[in-house]
C-alpha cells in the first residue's frame, strides 16, 4: 500500500469503533488515574492489511537465517560461555512477552480512546509473535547446540528458580495491580522503551561477537515491532498527562518502575553481556558504556527529560542512583559473582574467567581485580570436584546475602542494605528505594490519597526460605536440575564436558552443609542481634567480603 | 603508500561446539521434557506454546509474585464457572522448608487443551498474510473488470447499509471480547487461541472497511458512511447490537467464549454472512463481495468453531467435572439462544431489500438453526427450547 493509502485506510478504520447504546463493556481492571476522552491520534496508522504480509516477510528472514544457521554449520562457532547464559535468558524472555500480550486488555476500559485500542490490539498480536518465536529459538539451540541440558528443561526451571523468579517481576509487574501503572508505565513507558535498548539491541550484537547470528536475527525483529509499542505508550502517557490529579501517580509509577527494571535487567543482561562473552577487545563497548548510551543519553535525555514540561516528575535522583550503582557500586559485578556463587541452584554452566578476562574487566572498569580478582581465582580453583565443597560452602571470604524483599535480587551492595518490618516480618531490602516500594508504593493508601486499586507484591519472595534446613542435593533434585544419568547436574562451574570426572554429581553436594536461609535466621534473632547483624552487613563488602574488625 | 590499520572486530573462533561433538548425561536430550504431548510425540505448536504461562499448582515453586489490589495473581480458575479436574484442590501451599514442589504436571485439566489449529506466530501471519492478499487481490481484479458497473441501485444501498453494519459487529467483539479474554484463560493453549480469534474479527472488520473505502472511489453515489446510520437507527441492526453488546459484557470469559462462538456465530454470524449476503450478491450480480465476507467465514467455521469444539468439548467430557459443566453450559446455551434467536429475526426484513432474492428468511433461519443444533449436539449438550421461539 502507499503511504496515502495507508494514511485514508487508517482513517477510514477508525468508523470502525462505536459508543455502547445497551450494555457498557466489562471492566475487569481497576485504576486509580483518571482519563478525559480525548482524540489522541494513533502514530502509526498500522491497517492490517499491510501489517500481516510485513510481519510474514520479517517471518521469512527469520525462519531463512534460522535454516541458513543449521547449514552453514554455525554451532561450530557459538561460544558456549555465551549460549550457556541463553539457557537462562530465553527461559525467562518468552513470559515477559505474552505477558505483554495479556497486558493490552488493562487498557481498554480505562483510556477512552478508541483509536489507541487498535494499536494496543496490534501490539498483542506481536507480542504472541514475540514470545512463540523466542519460544523456537531456544527449540533450534536445544536441537543444535552441544549441551541441551537446561534447554531441555527450560520452562520448569525457570519456574523453580530464584533467577527465573527474579525475571518474572518483568512479565508479572505488566499484568497485575493499577491497570496504568502495569500495563502502561511499567511495561511501555520504562520497560519496553528504555530496557528493550540493552535487552534487543545491546545483547544481540554481543551474541554475534560470540558467534551467534540466530539471536540477533530474532531479537532484532522483535525490535523491529517495539517502536510501535512505544508509541502507545506515548499516547497513553500524554493523556495521562492531562489531569493534573494523575500526576502524583506518575511520579510515584515512574520511580517504582524505573528502580525495578534497573534492578532486574541491568542484573541479568549487564551478566550476561559483561560475564558471558569472550569478546574481550578493549575498544568493544562495556555494559556500562552501553548504558550509558542506549539508557542515560537515549532514553533519559531524550526522551524523559522533555517530558517535564508536560508536569511529569522525572526521578533523576533514581536514574543518577542507578548509573551510580553501575559505575561506582559493582552492581552487575556483584550480581554477576553472586550468579556465580550459586551456580549449583541454576541450570547452565558458568565458565570462570581467564586472565584475559581480568585483563579486559580492569582496563574497563579500574579496581575491577583488587575488588573481584581473587575471587574470582577461587572460583576457578574450585570449579572441578576434588574433595572440596562448590565455592558456596568454602572458605573465600564471601557472605551470603540476604535477598531484598522487593526486587529479589540479593542485597548485594552491602552498604545500601535497609531493613525493616513490614507486615509482621522483619525484611531486607537493596536499597532504600526497593523498601519504599513494599513499604510505600505497593499499598492501598499512598501519601494520604486512597489508591485501592495499586497491586500487592505477593509470594514466597526469598527462594532460600523454601529450602531453609535442606540438603543441597535434594535441593537440586526437587528443582529438577539433574540431567539424564540421574546424578549429574545440569549446572556446572566450568564448560568442561569431556570428562565425567570433572563434573558434579548430586553425591558432591550431599556432603555440603545444610541450606539456610537468612530471612528465616534473621527473624528468629532478637532485637539487639538484628542491629548488631545489620550494622556489620552494611559494613561489608565489597566483593561480598565480610566486615573487617573495626 | 597508504597503510590500513587493521579494523576491530570480534574473530571466528572454532568451538565446535555443535550437538554430537562429544557424549555427556543429557547429551542427547533434545526435548522439552517439562510436558505431556497431547498426543504420542510433541509438536512444534506445543513446544512453543505449552507451560509459557506458569502455574503455581505444579511448578511455579515461588508462586505468583505481583498480585491485583485483592492479593490474587496470575490467572486465577474461577475467572470462569467452568471448571476441569483438579480445579478444585487448592494451590500448594510452600513456606518455610516446604520445599518448591507441587502437584504433578499438568496438575489439572485445563492444562490438556490444545488448539487443533496449532495457532501460533509463524501459522497466523501465514494464514492472516494469504487472507489480506488474495482479498485485494479480489477487489483489484473486480475493479480492473469493472464489475461493481453491474450492481443495482438498490444492491449498491444493501452493501453501504448493511455489509457495513457487520463490520462493526467484527470489531466490537474482535477487541471487547476477543481481545479481553486473552487475559482471562488459565494455560498459554487457551489465551494464544482467543488472542488469534480476536485478530480474525479485527482483521475482517478493517477487510470490511477498507472495501467500504474503495467502494466510496469505484462507484458513483456509494454512502461510505451509510453503515452508521444502520449499526446506530436501523430496527433491523438493534438486536444484534444489542446481543453484541451483551457479549461484550459478561464478566466470565468462558460464558463469553461460549455465547460468541457456540450461539451468536452459528445463529446470527452464519445467518447474515452465509446465508444472506453469500446468497444473495451472485444473484445481484457481485461476485466480489462474497469473497470478502467468505474469507471470515473460512474464519470463523474452519478455524475459530474449530478450537471453541475442543476446548468446550475437553469440558463436557471432564473426568471430574463434566456434568457440572454441562449443566452450566446448558444453561447458557438456553440463556443466549433465547437472547439471539429473536436478534436474528429481527434481521429478517434484509431478506426482502436485494432486487434479485436470496433464499427465504425461514429456510434459512432452519439452516442455521440445524447447524446450530448439529455444534450443540457435538458437545454433548441439550438443544434448547428457546431455539424454536
Amino acid at each position: 500500500m502507499s503511504r496515502q493509502s495507508v494514511a485514508r485506510a487508517h482513517q477510514k478504520i477508525q468508523e470502525l469503533s462505536w459508543e455502547p447504546m445497551y450494555h457498557t463493556p466489562v471492566s475487569h481492571y481497576g485504576t486509580d488515574y483518571t482519563f478525559r476522552k480525548a482524540q489522541k491520534k494513533d502514530p502509526l496508522k498500522q491497517v492490517l492489511r499491510s501489517y500481516f504480509p510485513m510481519q510474514e516477510e520479517k517471518d521469512h528472514r527469520v525462519y531463512g537465517a534460522s535454516d541458513g544457521a543449521i547449514r552453514g554449520n554455525m554451532f561450530r562457532q557459538v561460544q558456549e560461555r555465551w549460549l550457556e547464559w541463553q539457557k537462562l535468558f530465553l527461559s525467562i524472555i518468552p513470559l515477559p512477552e505474552i505477558s505483554a500480550a495479556r497486558a493490552m486488555p488493562l487498557l481498554f476500559r480505562n483510556v477512552p480512546n478508541p483509536e489507541l485500542h487498535n494499536g494496543q490490539a496490534i501490539q498483542m498480536i506481536d507480542e504472541v509473535r514475540h514470545s512463540t518465536i523466542q519460544q523456537n529459538l531456544k527449540r533450534l539451540y536445544m536441537n543444535n547446540y552441544i549441551d541441551p541440558a537446561g534447554f531441555n528443561s527450560s520452562l520448569r526451571n525457570f519456574q523453580n528458580d530464584y533467577c527465573g523468579t527474579i525475571g518474572r517481576q518483568f512479565a508479572e509487574g505488566f499484568i497485575t495491580g493499577d491497570a496504568i501503572t502495569a500495563a502502561s508505565i511499567y511495561l511501555t513507558i520504562v520497560a519496553e522503551t528504555a530496557f528493550t535498548n540493552t535487552l534487543f539491541v545491546a545483547m544481540p550484537a554481543e551474541a554475534a561477537a560470540n558467534g551467534d547470528y540466530l539471536l540477533p536475527t530474532v531479537f532484532h525483529s522483535v525490535q523491529s515491532d517495539e517502536s510501535r509499542h512505544i508509541s502507545n505508550g506515548y499516547a497513553t502517557l500524554l493523556m495521562a498527562l492531562a489531569d493534573e490529579g494523575n500526576h502524583q501517580l506518575l511520579e510515584r509509577d515512574l520511580r517504582y518502575a524505573w528502580w525495578n527494571n534497573h534492578r532486574v535487567v541491568d542484573a541479568a543482561i549487564g551478566t550476561f553481556i559483561e560475564y558471558g562473552t569472550k569478546d574481550r577487545r578493549k575498544d568493544r563497548e562495556s555494559y556500562a558504556e552501553m548504558w550509558r548510551r542506549w539508557i542515560y543519553d537515549d532514553y533519559y535525555r531524550s526522551y524523559l527529560v522533555p517530558l517535564e514540561k508536560y508536569g511529569l516528575v522525572i526521578p533523576h535522583d533514581l536514574i543518577e542512583e542507578a548509573w551510580n550503582q553501575i559505575w561506582n557500586k559493582g552492581y552487575v559485578h556483584e550480581v554477576a559473582q553472586f550468579f556465580a556463587t550459586g551456580w549449583l541452584a541454576n541450570y547452565w554452566r558458568i565458565d570462570p574467567m581467564t586472565d584475559k578476562d581480568f585483563e579486559w574487566f580492569e582496563y574497563k572498569y579500574p579496581g575491577w581485580y583488587d575488588r573481584y580478582g581473587k575471587w574470582w581465582e577461587n572460583y576457578n580453583r574450585l570449579s572441578t570436584p576434588n574433595g572440596h565443597h562448590p565455592i558456596v560452602a568454602e572458605d573465600v571470604d564471601y557472605q551470603y546475602p540476604h535477598r531484598c524483599w522487593t526486587c529479589m535480587v540479593p542485597c548485594l551492595v552491602r552498604e545500601d542494605m535497609v531493613m525493616a518490618e513490614v507486615d509482621g516480618q522483619w525484611r531486607t531490602y537493596c536499597h532504600e528505594a526497593c523498601r519504599w516500594t513494599d513499604a510505600e508504593a505497593f499499598r492501598p493508601v499512598y501519601q494520604g490519597r486512597n489508591t485501592p486499586n495499586m497491586g500487592q507484591l505477593i509470594g514466597s519472595r526469598e527462594w532460600e526460605t523454601l529450602y531453609h534446613g535442606w540438603n543441597w542435593a535434594d535441593v537440586v533434585q526437587d528443582m529438577g536440575f539433574v540431567r539424564d544419568d540421574g546424578k549429574t547436574m545440569v549446572a556446572q562451574p566450568h564448560l568442561n564436558l569431556d570428562d565425567p570426572k570433572k563434573m558434579w554429581t548430586l553425591e558432591h553436594l550431599r556432603r555440603m552443609p545444610n541450606l539456610q536461609s537468612p530471612n528465616v535466621l534473621l527473624n528468629q534473632m532478637t532485637d539487639e542481634e538484628r542491629a548488631a547483624f545489620h550494622a556489620s552487613y552494611v559494613r561489608g563488602g565489597p566483593a561480598g567480603r565480610f566486615a573487617r574488625p573495626e | 603508500m597508504t597503510t590500513a590499520t587493521e579494523r576491530s572486530v570480534p574473530k571466528p573462533v572454532f568451538t565446535d561446539a555443535e550437538a554430537g561433538a562429544k557424549e555427556f548425561p543429557d547429551s542427547t536430550a533434545r526435548k522439552f521434557n517439562y510436558y505431556s504431548p497431547q498426543k504420542r510425540k510433541q509438536t512444534h505448536y506445543e513446544d512453543v506454546t505449552v507451560e509459557v504461562q506458569p502455574d503455581p499448582r505444579h511448578y511455579l515453586s515461588q508462586g505468583w509474585l505481583y498480585g491485583f489490589a485483592d492479593g490474587r495473581g496470575g490467572y486465577p480458575l474461577d475467572w470462569t464457572v467452568l471448571k476441569a479436574w483438579g480445579s478444585d484442590r487448592p494451590v500448594p501451599e510452600r513456606g518455610p522448608g516446604s520445599g518448591g514442589k507441587g502437584y504433578d504436571w499438568p496438575a489439572h485439566g485445563w492444562h490438556e487443551f490444545r488448539d487443533p489449529n496449532e495457532e501460533w506466530e509463524l501459522s497466523l501471519y501465514r494464514y492472516n498474510a494469504n487472507v489480506v492478499r488474495q482479498v485485494n487481490a479480489n477487489v483489484e481484479a473486480a475493479k480492473q473488470a469493472k464489475a461493481f458497473e453491474q450492481w443495482s441501485p438498490n444492491w449498491t444501498r444493501f452493501v453501504s447499509q448493511h455489509v457495513g453494519a457487520w463490520m462493526h459487529v467484527d470489531h466490537g467483539l474482535g477487541l471487547y471480547l476477543f481481545a479481553n479474554a486473552n487475559r482471562r484463560g488459565p494455560t498459554n493453549m487457551h489465551n494464544t487461541a482467543i488472542a488469534v480469534n480476536s485478530m480474525h474479527l479485527i482483521r475482517a472488520a478493517q477487510d470490511l472497511a477498507l472495501y467500504q473505502l474503495t467502494l466510496s472511489e469505484e462507484v458513483e453515489g456509494f454512502d461510505g458512511t451509510a453503515h452508521l446510520e444502520a449499526w446506530n437507527a436501523d430496527p433491523a441492526w438493534q438486536g444484534v447490537r444489542e446481543v453484541a453488546e451483551r457479549l461484550t459484557a459478561i464478566d466470565d470469559w468462558g460464558e463469553a467464549i461460549f455465547a460468541a462462538n457456540v450461539v451468536f456465530q452459528p445463529l446470527i454470524g452464519e445467518l447474515f454472512r452465509s446465508q444472506l449476503v453469500m446468497q444473495a450478491a451472485p444473484r445481484n450480480g457481485d461476485f466480489v463481495t462474497p469473497t470478502i465476507v467468505g474469507a471470515e467465514e473460512f474464519d470463523f467455521s474452519e478455524r475459530d468453531l474449530r478450537y471453541t469444539k475442543a476446548l468446550y468439548e475437553l469440558l463436557t467430557n471432564d473426568r471430574e467435572f463434566a456434568e457440572h459443566n454441562c449443566r452450566i453450559l446448558n444453561g447458557w446455551l438456553a440463556n443466549w439462544v433465547g437472547l439471539t434467536v429473536p436478534a436474528a429475526r429481527a434481521l429478517q426484513p434484509l431478506w426482502s431489500q436485494p432486487d434479485a432474492k436470496p433464499v427465504r428468511f425461514e429456510d434459512a433461519f432452519d439452516r442455521v438453526k440445524s447447524r446450530f443444533a448439529g455444534i450443540a449436539e457435538d458437545l454433548g449438550l441439550e438443544i434448547p427450547k428457546e431455539l424454536e421461539r
